[in-house]
């Protein structure tokens, strides 16, 4: 299946060391099975993720004192533009289900691979091309674009940068992420083990099951959208211009339409992870299966329905700014339901604090912050007030970068021996974890208060009284980095020089902790039959077997 | 890897192949459509005011159901793809409802 001809017992080797019909990176680049494939685009993103928060230090460096400090405007836009870019296109939506959900998916339900092994590649192929292609349009005519990851129109379409291929490139990325929801969606309803019925599955299989929806049923739109603007440049078909009949205001709708469900194909993976993490350390079975399983199905839902409270500035009719505003205080309940069921998990467990653990905390107490500072933008007075200002970077940093991101750290951690079947430095790892928190906080909550005072977004300058806001913003950028830098030494350091991994290092109830570190070609010898919920811990299953006897 | 599920692909391939609509019946879709769009293109010429927007969904609605069940062989397919294009079709009409709230309402 995986890597043409199988020469090798497949349940004794890892699949590392498996001998198929290619050697060296061909058996990489031309391999089918779903673990080479997360792991390849593990290590294709890291490079993208580097790359973006090297821009987003050099913003932050500019912002350093009023005035040109290193960079020109037009500098500065193309840097914002190509840092949300790559950050939103090539990191964050596709992050978790991509890398971790590729690897899981599968060996969580007891499957030996997704249901379209060969379309998996194909996904993995469409995401390079269209990373390609983003880096390509920097150097083609007409320069960097410089429009921000929105591409509004009517901007977008009179600039004179490279607009045209930059949106080809999440054309194509769009493609990579509808092959991936539907295969994953398919692997879910054909390939569970036996004993596997939907109210056994892990909660990140139910996140995922969730994302993969949106992927299929929203990514469509923006493809169409951004195909729009390629037209529009090209032949001018006056769709977005008014003075042909068309409405910019239009262009809004098809974009956010799919941009603000991405927002949940961004942090549903990261809650399905939280949702593992915290039953796991916390030595308890998850408080509320059900319930944290529907509202993953039910922000997935209304969350395909709020897209209208990016435009409450924008022109739109007052009827729809009232119905838009309402539907986003509703998308608050199912991810209330999350925290308040991660909180009772947590209550009167016998918690342990471990790298991963840590970011799941580290995820709560930030995510919680940028959820509330939500209602402030979800609602109509207080939006306008902060509309377009550093409020709004701030809300996006704390829920996207608070959210997926710390997750995506808590992800690498918490699966990095089953991966890899290498230990790291547990004691570094949470020192890293520590100075990323202390980093974060003072890098992106200074700018809540800026963006309160009035400090516009996308600006590379700005009055006086905000510097010593962007000083201590600027500073925080530094610790953030330094921690980050930190994290991905240990892991490399881990990698190279780690103990072995045992097959269960954190005492994990969920399929993946039943085979060996790192797992075998096909994932299991025999595909298992399940009997119970997913985090039954056997220990409290005595308990309670002896208390009945 | 589909070995698993290699019983219910016979099936369904089965029940696929048993309702494939005729080459006679395919063409009579066709005609439909093409019908469809010069009746879309005529209409556009005539002023229906408010009911322009309205009549041209309509014929757009109807070719895409013609296409969906018959060249998309939906109408053939089992019960789990109808509900899935099913929940395709409620969000899209959700979305279009939404977006005329603001569009009805602007002016």
């Amino acid at each position: 299946m995986a890597n043409g001809t199988i020469a090798a017992p497949a349940a004794e080797v890892d699949f590392y060391h498996v001998k198929g019909r290619h050697k060296g990176l061909l058996s990489w680049l031309l391999t089918t099975d779903h673990k080479r494939i997360g792991i390849m685009y593990l290590t294709v993103m890291s490079v993208f993720f580097l790359t973006a928060m090297t821009f987003g230090v050099l913003m932050r460096l500019e912002m350093l004192s009023p005035g040109e400090t290193i960079m020109s405007a037009q500098t500065y836009n193309s840097l914002f533009t190509l840092h949300g870019v790559i950050m939103i296109f090539l990191f964050i939506i596709p992050g978790i289900p991509a890398v971790f959900g590729n690897f899981f998916l599968p060996i969580q339900i007891g499957a030996m691979d997704v249901q379209f092994p060969r379309l998996n590649l194909l996904s993995w192929y469409l995401y390079i091309i269209g990373g390609a292609l983003a880096i390509f349009s920097l150097f083609g005519g007409g320069g960097w674009v410089d429009t921000g990851w929105t591409f509004y129109v009517p901007y977008s379409v009179r600039t004179t940068t490279n607009v045209s291929l930059s949106v080809f490139a999440a054309f194509v990325l769009g493609f990579s992420s509808i092959l991936t929801g539907l295969n994953f969606i398919t692997t879910i309803h054909r390939l569970r083990c036996p004993g596997m019925t939907f109210f056994r599955m892990p909660l990140f299989i139910w996140s995922i099951y969730a994302t993969s929806w949106i992927q299929v049923l929203a990514t469509p739109v923006v493809g169409i959208t951004l195909v729009l603007i390629i037209l529009e440049r090209a032949f001018g078909i006056g769709v977005f211009d008014p003075t042909l009949g068309g409405d910019p205001i239009l262009y809004q709708h098809l974009f956010w339409i799919y941009s603000h469900p991405a927002v949940y194909i961004m942090i549903l993976p990261a809650m399905g992870v939280v949702s593992e993490i915290i039953p796991t350390f916390a030595r308890k079975p998850i408080f509320g299966y059900v319930p944290i399983a529907i509202s993953s199905l039910a922000i997935a839902l209304v969350g395909y329905l709020v897209w209208g409270h990016h435009m409450f500035s924008s022109g739109i009719s007052d009827t729809s700014r009232v119905i838009f505003s309402l539907l986003t205080f509703i998308v608050a309940l199912p991810s209330g339901i999350k925290v308040f069921n991660w909180v009772a998990t947590l209550y009167k467990g016998s918690i342990e604090m471990t790298a991963p653990m840590l970011y799941a905390m580290l995820f709560l107490f930030i995510f919680s912050i940028g959820g509330l500072t939500g209602l402030v933008l979800g609602a109509l007075n207080t939006d306008l007030h902060v509309t377009d200002t550093y409020f709004v970077v701030a809300h996006f940093h704390y829920v996207m970068f608070g959210g997926m991101g710390i997750i995506f750290f808590a992800s690498i951690h918490y699966w990095f021996p089953k991966m890899f079947g290498k230990m790291y430095n547990e004691k570094m790892a949470k020192v890293a974890a520590y100075i990323i928190g202390i980093g974060f906080n003072t890098l992106y909550f200074p700018m809540f208060i800026m963006g309160y005072m009035g400090m516009p977004r996308r600006y590379y300058d700005y009055l006086p009284e905000f510097q010593v806001y962007h000083l201590i913003s600027t500073v925080g950028s530094w610790i953030l980095v330094s921690g980050i830098l930190i994290m991905v030494a240990n892991l490399l350091s881990g990698l190279r020089n780690g103990s072995k991994a045992p097959s269960n290092p954190w005492g994990g109830t969920t399929l993946e902790w039943t085979v060996p570190s790192p797992p075998p070609l096909l994932n299991f010898d025999q595909i298992p039959t399940v009997d119970h919920g997913p985090y039954e811990h056997p220990e409290i299953a005595k308990r309670k077997e002896i208390k009945d006897e | 890897m589909e070995a698993h599920n290699n019983h219910d692909e016979h099936n369904d391939g089965h029940i696929a192949e048993a309702h494939h609509p005729s080459y006679g019946i395919n063409i009579l879709v066709w005609i439909g459509l093409l019908s469809l769009t010069a009746i879309t293109v005529s209409v556009a010429g005539v002023n229906l005011g408010g009911l322009a927007l309205t009549v041209a969904l309509l014929i757009a609605t109807i070719k895409s159901l013609f296409v969906m069940n018959f060249f998309m062989h939906v109408k053939f397919d089992n019960k789990v793809v109808k509900i899935f294009i099913g929940i395709c079709m409620l969000v899209f009409v959700i979305v279009l409802i939404l977006t005329f709230f603001d569009l009805t309402f602007r002016f």
